[in-house]
């Protein structure tokens, strides 16, 4: 758009009143939830005056607890060995002529993309359900190793996206001033990837933080995460408890989303 | 995942060399490292998603076990009871009635959705875009910010509000628009609406980057040429922004059909859909072939449509 035109040949008679009323309808049933988080009754529609106490009792819950933990457990290492793996990746695919085999690792990382997760879901139910039946072993390594491969995506498009706006000035510049490669990739090129590895580290980090159809196939009996124990709660008589956890997963989301914006809108 | 973030649409699938890619040099030895590179992605990718997939399609051959899993006996009875049923008196194939309507389930509401998000999603796309250039950045932060929070939790956000005692009934009732809470939960129109505020961001962000490349100086030409509001809507925005309204449209319809989360929440035992058959035979059904199979079904179907998709932005690339 060389110029701007004047306001009136782009209105279209109705469109900004449809997207108000979109923009409104977006936030009204979030800023409800969050609301009654703080409600001093047990009603999730009649407010009955402020109150922390849901937040009290939902920390209290040794249920929470240990879905909450064991939440950031399983998303701190499968998004950072996604990261790196994705790291990796990243280098080799870009910034390069097109090589044997190119096209098909870039379809293999982005494979998780494609397929539906309850597909991937009962794929993986199905191999793991033998796996432990033929060597006995429960732990958590199952849902590590399912979040990090879907991770890995996540993590790797912005990796990419900021290897790709990178030019080699700096590179060929330390290349010339006798630098070895190792010292070039430490001391030019990771620091220059760095907002792209944050930005992804942050990315993976939410999307394994918030992912429930394949956790809940891939679990064993005891490994709820706070979205499969919510998702399990809501089979009863659901309290403001539940607003309240919810209400923390939506501001440390949203808080690690604009560190991702903010990170990724400052790489130029 | 069938999320796709507004990053990969504009990585084209083979990227075009740069001019000034960093090592010209293209020895075996260079390929090789960047083979080893990858390594790590391939393999975790490989183990733990792609080739997962084999050992489900291997699955939908067998027989099911008694109580859960399977029996090593080949079988095609998983794929021919996907849409068809054995009769238990007199041995006849009939239509398998029960999947059928989950199958239509799926598909309309699937249909019904994206027609909504992009009743409410063009408009929205086409707001943001005339903002004043400082604001639009804002104003699209807004429309993605609810997208990345949990989509258990806006789930839930839109279950409090239409439950039976819920905000929008208590409304209703106190306004004295209706005597007693109309029932929505557990009804198609509960995972209709759902769906539509999960999904409406992935139909905005397409639409949005075709009105954003669309010259509104052509607007301006079209009403010099005495168009009426209708025509330059019709003949001149409707086809420039048709890529973005087909490539948003598969976005959102994608994600609907493999669907698991919303409509088991709003949806609830009754009302199931594609995603919900699936978990059923791992779960009550026991019938892991037919979930296999169901499964795989699924999974050709969105591929499809997504190579359908890549089809169209690249076209749209080439295009633009």
């Amino acid at each position: 758009m060389a110029e701007r035109a004047p306001f009136s040949v782009q209105t279209i008679p109705g469109f900004a009143a449809i997207a108000i009323f979109t923009f409104v309808a977006i936030y009204t049933p979030l800023v409800i939830l969050v609301a009654f988080s703080f409600n001093a009754g047990d009603s999730l529609a009649i407010w009955e005056g402020f109150s922390l106490k849901w937040y009290y009792r939902a920390a209290a819950n040794e249920q929470v607890q240990s879905a909450a933990i064991r939440s950031l457990y399983l998303a701190g290492i499968s998004a950072s060995v996604a990261t790196v793996a994705a790291t990796m990746a990243a280098l080799a695919t870009t910034r390069t002529r097109h090589f044997p085999g190119k096209t098909m690792i870039y379809a293999l990382i982005n494979q998780p993309l494609m397929i539906p997760e309850i597909v991937t879901a009962v794929a993986l139910l199905i191999v793991f359900a033998w796996v432990k039946v033929a060597t006995g072993h429960t732990s958590m390594i199952y849902l590590i190793a399912a979040h990090t491969a879907f991770c890995i995506p996540f993590a790797y498009l912005p990796i990419r996206a900021r290897l790709e706006t990178m030019d080699d000035t700096l590179e060929k510049a330390a290349a010339d001033l006798y630098a070895g490669r190792w010292q070039v990739f430490r001391r030019i090129t990771l620091p220059m990837m760095m907002p792209g590895i944050i930005a992804g580290l942050m990315l993976a980090f939410v999307i394994s933080m918030d992912d429930v159809v394949i956790t809940e196939f891939v679990k064993s009996a005891g490994q709820d995460t706070l979205p499969t124990y919510m998702l399990g709660q809501l089979r009863r008589v659901v309290t403001p408890e539940i607003n309240a956890i919810s209400t923390v997963v939506v501001f440390a989301g949203a808080f690690l989303v604009t560190i991702f914006f903010w990170v990724s809108s400052n790489r130029r | 995942m069938a999320y796709v973030t507004p990053e990969s649409e504009a990585l084209p699938l083979d990227a075009p060399a740069e001019p000034g890619a960093l090592e010209a040099e293209h020895s075996s030895r260079d390929v090789r490292q960047r083979w080893f590179l990858s390594l790590p992605s391939i393999l975790i990718i490989f183990f733990f998603a792609a080739g997962p997939l084999s050992v489900m399609l291997l699955y939908s051959f067998l027989t099911p076990g008694n109580y859960s899993g399977v029996k090593w006996e080949f079988s095609t009875d998983a794929w021919s009871s996907i849409l068809m049923q054995r009769d238990i008196f007199d041995d006849t194939l009939q239509w398998a009635d029960a999947h059928l309507s989950i199958f239509w389930r799926s598909l309309s509401l699937s249909m019904i959705t994206t027609a909504l998000t992009l009743i409410f999603g063009l408009p929205t796309a086409w707001f943001i875009s005339t903002r004043p250039p400082g604001r639009r950045e804002l104003w699209l932060f807004l429309m993605t910010v609810p997208s990345w929070t949990n989509l258990l939790v806006r789930t839930i956000a839109v279950q409090e509000m239409i439950r039976a005692e819920g905000v929008i009934n208590n409304v209703l009732v106190f306004v004295g628009i209706v005597d007693e809470p109309v029932q929505m939960m557990f009804t198609n129109f509960a995972i209709g609406l759902g769906m539509t505020y999960v999904y409406l961001p992935l139909m905005v962000l397409p639409i949005y980057a075709a009105v954003e490349k669309l010259d509104k100086r052509l607007l301006e030409a079209c009403y010099d040429l005495y168009a009426s509001r209708w025509q330059a809507f019709y003949r001149v925005i409707l086809p420039l922004v048709k890529p973005g309204i087909i490539a948003g449209s598969i976005l959102v319809f994608v994600p609907c059909l493999g669907a698991y989360v919303v409509p088991r929440v709003l949806g609830g035992g009754k009302n199931l859909m594609f995603g919900n058959l699936i978990e059923l035979q791992f779960g009550a059904g026991r019938n892991w072939p037919l979930g296999a199979s169901l499964s795989f079904t699924l999974m050709v179907i969105v591929m499809v449509a997504l190579i359908f998709y890549i089809r169209v932005t690249s076209q749209e690339r080439k295009d633009g």
